[in-house]
């Protein structure tokens, strides 16, 4: 008998375990060549088997070798859970069971020394989404009646840019009794008000990228519908810079400034203006942390459109400035409109934090009018990768610190003048519409989503630990990787194709709520439309409490 | 449910007519209340029109706390006029103690050096000095303190309430050339003298028939816009603050004020000649907006009245007139009382997208939005 070494590393310890029945193998080998994180992987099983074949008992055994699938033992090619191998197998013969007892935590860092890195979503889930205690609960009956979502026009859309308190616009009366514009203002864009979150190539694969803008182009073009993708740090392609579809395109600059060079090249043959830029100071996933690309996933084409060898990229948690963040984040925001001539809304992104809303006022209350958005991102936000303790145990929740944003406008008459727009964790049930709508009543003009159109895309991971292998590169869905092989199961056109459908149902859900409370126009901080189940969260948000 | 109505004449018109304009109506109202304000006075206040009258209902003890305000602020009395009131057993009315009606002349360093504006924002600060210092106990209700203007609100039955001030005799000593009326208390929420249209501001008036669905936005809003957005005891006052705002403060023509509470949809705006004022409106003023079924009749510091509803039309008015006298009404009935003989054929009905401006020459302009 072999020494017990307690020490090793066995499927028990992993966070998912290997179901396989060999008598229903075919020994195909699908699963083994779809499993992108080498987590099962052939093997020969010695067994005996005791026969007897004569009338009388008369044991006799036989050895044989059988090939059979098995689990890794490996801390690093440890299986995620997603359940690939299920999806390929013909026969039913194998699949993954989430292990409670699992200690990989421990088991990483014990052997590696190393902070556990991972992508997708935070995976502590203690209570029950603030969300989902939140009904539309003012119904218009009688004196006001409900619209009908099929007959009305409904107008949904949301502002994107600085928006001047009346008493400042730059408006007088002409002889004629008309009012004329003596000044430019600042340039606003009306967009759809639900903005597709900033995923950059780089995290993404550039099939999914493009399938993504392709969806937009399409909404934009066939459906009427003026919805707006953010390029997330790490550049755009060069040809779609110098294309008329920029213009659905908002463009992120983090810390790191990656693809900037490329942006600003291209800045000469641009034939239209991007729709925005958005500064990205924080991220609500991993806030005070900078972005992270793993050499892993530095392809060539990243190299190129980022300028930057194959390495890990790393974006500073901060914007360096000779004097202060503030000072830096000031400098960008002029350079910015400069740039554009003033033409494009300039916004920033902001994780959700204690001290959100004391930069929401500082924005709010700048001189220069220049801050074209607030985009705030909490806690249940998406990342492509993060060390799991930020994921897991930093951040702020997005409800109530958007309605103090909100709340913080009001109380200053300045509400609306820079549009707030929030996310983090919104959709999570696959009901964005119910969502974005309560949001917006509680004070937002609009949301942004990057996790849930991923979900749209076939992504496989969920808030239970399923998956989230995003900063590996070895995405098994073809998603974030960049790895050809993987990408190929990436199926370009189904992917848009889900996601406009999923934007033209999300448009008839939220029509659907907004006629029930008599509404054409967004209901932008109606929480009187709102009532909440839960006392706490009733208080907090200055919302109606039933039972 | 509402009913409101309004009356502008060349002639001045006693408060009997509104009563018999709303009376006729009184079957889509409940019965719980009759407002009215009169502009551009005629009898007894004729020759006072340039001097601010104060309409108040108080108890003794506001009376005597309101004249002292007006003293202390320099104030002189100039015109005082009680109505008669018939107090008969029987009558639905909650009256107050009170009913004042008094022509102040202006303290002497204004009547020397103010301008007009210094005045108009003197008479405001005021009204709301004695609104404030009235306010505890229920003492008084201070409704308008402007020159040319008086109002009338009282809770109860809207016959009842005319017959308690001999409204229903017609006479030539309380008269105006504009009298807006509506006849119901606030049903919804409590009930107040202050929640019942008319009201009044800085020489704006505005009723309103309908339901503001947008009503938290817009007080959340207004609350920080002005010092005399004040109240909020019904939905409708958002919308005379909104006039006052837009008309007064922005100083903005007053077809813009349609842009601000009912903004075309975008499409729409993408293709109007004012496209880059339009969004700027409906991006400043998102607040302002009112999204749910309403008419609004308004009356201007000029004397000049306008109508308009809700982007659907889901609360329509009628528009009667004759050689002298136009009518704006909830319902066609009420005009037909008043109006009998008219041409029924030059009725307006006025469409979702258009305002109906009556000058003071009672012409009538229909401008689309
Ligand atoms: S569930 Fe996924 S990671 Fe686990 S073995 Fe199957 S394919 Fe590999
Ligand atoms: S399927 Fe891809 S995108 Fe989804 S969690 Fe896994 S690695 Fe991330």
């Amino acid at each position: 008998m072999e020494a017990i070494k307690v020490q090793s590393v066995t499927p028990n310890d992993m966070p998912w375990k290997i179901r396989y029945d060999a008598s229903r193998c075919t020994l195909c080998g699908s699963c083994v060549s779809a499993c992108s994180f080498g987590a099962i992987s052939p093997k020969i099983e010695r067994r005996r088997m005791v026969f007897s074949e004569g009338e009388f008992p008369e044991p006799k055994q036989r050895f044989s070798a059988v090939p059979v699938i098995r689990q890794v033992q490996s801390v690093t090619h440890y299986c995620r859970g997603c359940g690939i191998c299920e999806k390929v197998c013909p026969n039913d013969a194998i699949g993954p069971d989430r292990n409670m007892d699992t200690r990989h935590p421990i088991l990483t860092r014990c052997l590696g020394g190393e902070s556990i890195k991972r992508g997708g979503r935070k995976n502590l889930e203690s209570t029950a989404r603030t969300l989902d205690k939140i009904r539309v609960g003012r119904i218009s009956q009688m004196t006001d009646p409900s619209l009908d979502a099929q007959r009305h026009t409904f107008d949904l859309l949301a502002p994107f840019g600085r928006i001047l308190p009346a008493q400042k616009l730059p408006i007088s009366v002409d002889p004629q009794g008309k009012l004329q514009s003596d000044t430019k203002m600042p340039p606003v864009q009306w967009i759809y008000p639900v903005v597709i979150g900033d995923m950059s190539i780089g995290a993404l694969s550039w099939r999914m990228w493009e399938a993504v803008a392709m969806a937009v182009a399409y909404l934009n073009e066939q459906c009427g519908m003026p919805v707006r993708m953010c390029s997330g740090e790490g550049g755009v392609p060069s040809r779609l810079l110098r294309s008329r579809y920029l213009k659905y395109m908002i463009l992120q600059i983090a810390s790191g400034h990656f693809g900037w060079n490329r942006i600003v090249k291209a800045m000469p043959d641009m034939v239209e203006d991007p729709a925005g830029v958005l500064i990205k100071i924080g991220q609500g996933a991993k806030p005070g942390d900078g972005g992270l690309l793993q050499a892993g996933k530095v392809a060539d084409h990243i190299q190129a459109i980022r300028g930057v060898p194959k390495a890990d990229l790393l974006s500073p948690p901060n914007h360096q400035g000779l004097y202060s963040i503030e000072e830096s984040v000031q400098k960008m925001f002029l350079s910015f409109n400069a740039a554009f001539k003033f033409r494009v809304p300039v916004a920033i992104k902001v994780a959700a934090s204690a001290t959100s809303v004391s930069v929401f006022n500082n924005l709010v209350r700048d001189p220069y009018n220049i801050v074209g958005g607030f985009f705030l991102d909490g806690i249940d936000g998406g990342t492509g990768a993060a060390h799991e303790v930020s994921l897991d145990h930093t951040g702020h929740p997005i409800v109530s610190k958007l309605r103090d944003c909100y709340m913080a406008a009001v109380a200053q008459g300045r509400q609306g003048q820079i549009p707030l727009w929030a996310a983090g964790g919104l959709g999570k049930t696959g009901d964005l519409a119910a969502d974005a709508f309560k949001m917006m009543a509680l004070g937002a003009n609009g949301v942004f989503t990057g996790k849930l159109i991923l979900q749209m895309a076939g992504c496989v991971g969920n808030d239970m630990g399923r998956c989230n292998a995003c900063n590996t590169g070895k995405c098994p869905v073809g998603i974030t990787t960049q790895e050809p092989q993987l990408v190929h199961r990436l199926d370009v056109d189904r992917v848009a194709q889900n996601i406009v459908n999923y934007y033209l149902a999300m448009d008839t859900e939220l029509k659907k709520l907004m006629a029930p409370i008599g509404n054409s126009s967004l209901p932008v901080g109606r929480s009187d439309a709102l009532v909440a189940t839960d006392r706490g969260v009733a208080e907090k948000l200055q919302i109606q409490y039933v039972c | 449910m509402c009913r409101i109505g309004a009356i502008k004449s060349l002639n001045y018109t006693h408060p009997s007519q509104a009563l018999l304009l709303m009376q006729s109506q009184q079957k889509g109202h409940d019965n719980s209340g009759f407002a009215m304000i009169m502009h551009d006075l005629g009898g007894i206040f004729e020759s006072y029109k340039h001097l601010p009258t104060l309409s108040m209902a108080c108890t003794d003890e506001g009376l005597k706390l309101a004249e002292d305000i007006l003293h202390a602020a320099g104030f002189q009395r100039v015109m005082q006029w009680v109505p008669e009131t018939n107090p008969q057993p029987g009558l639905d009315i909650i009256a107050m103690p009170n009913y004042v009606f008094e022509t102040f002349d202006y303290p002497k360093a204004y009547k020397r050096s103010a301008d007009q504006k210094e005045k108009e924002e003197l008479l405001l600060d005021i009204r709301l000095q004695l609104r404030a210092a009235l306010e505890k106990d229920e003492q008084g209700f201070v409704y308008s303190f402007w020159p040319d203007v008086v109002t009338l609100k009282e809770i109860g039955d809207p016959r009842d309430i005319g017959t308690y001030f001999n409204l229903w005799e017609a006479d030539d000593r309380f008269t105006a050339k504009v009298i807006t009326a509506q006849c119901r208390q606030n049903t919804n929420y409590d009930i107040v003298r202050y929640a019942a249209h008319p009201f009044f501001l800085q020489g704006y008036t505005a009723l309103a028939n309908g339901e503001n669905t947008f009503y938290l936005k817009n007080v959340e809003f207004q609350s920080k816009l002005h010092r005399g957005y004040i109240g909020f005891e019904s939905d409708s006052q958002c919308f005379l603050y909104s006039l006052h705002y837009v008309h007064r403060e922005l100083n903005w023509p007053l077809s813009y004020f349609k842009h601000v509470i009912t903004p075309l949809p975008f499409q729409d705006i993408e293709r109007h000649s004012d496209r880059e004022q339009l969004l700027a409106i409906r991006q400043s003023l998102a607040h302002l907006e009112i999204n749910g079924p309403n008419t609004i009749i308004g009356v201007l510091p000029d004397n000049s009245m306008f109508t308009c509803c809700d982007a659907k039309k889901l609360r329509p008015v009628v528009i009667g007139r004759s050689e002298d006298t136009v009518v704006i009404s909830s319902e066609v009935c009420g005009i037909n009382e008043i109006l009998p003989d008219r041409n029924w054929e030059t009725d307006i009905y006025p469409n979702e997208r258009e305002v109906v401006a009556i000058s003071n020459d009672l012409e009538v302009q229909r401008w689309k939005q």
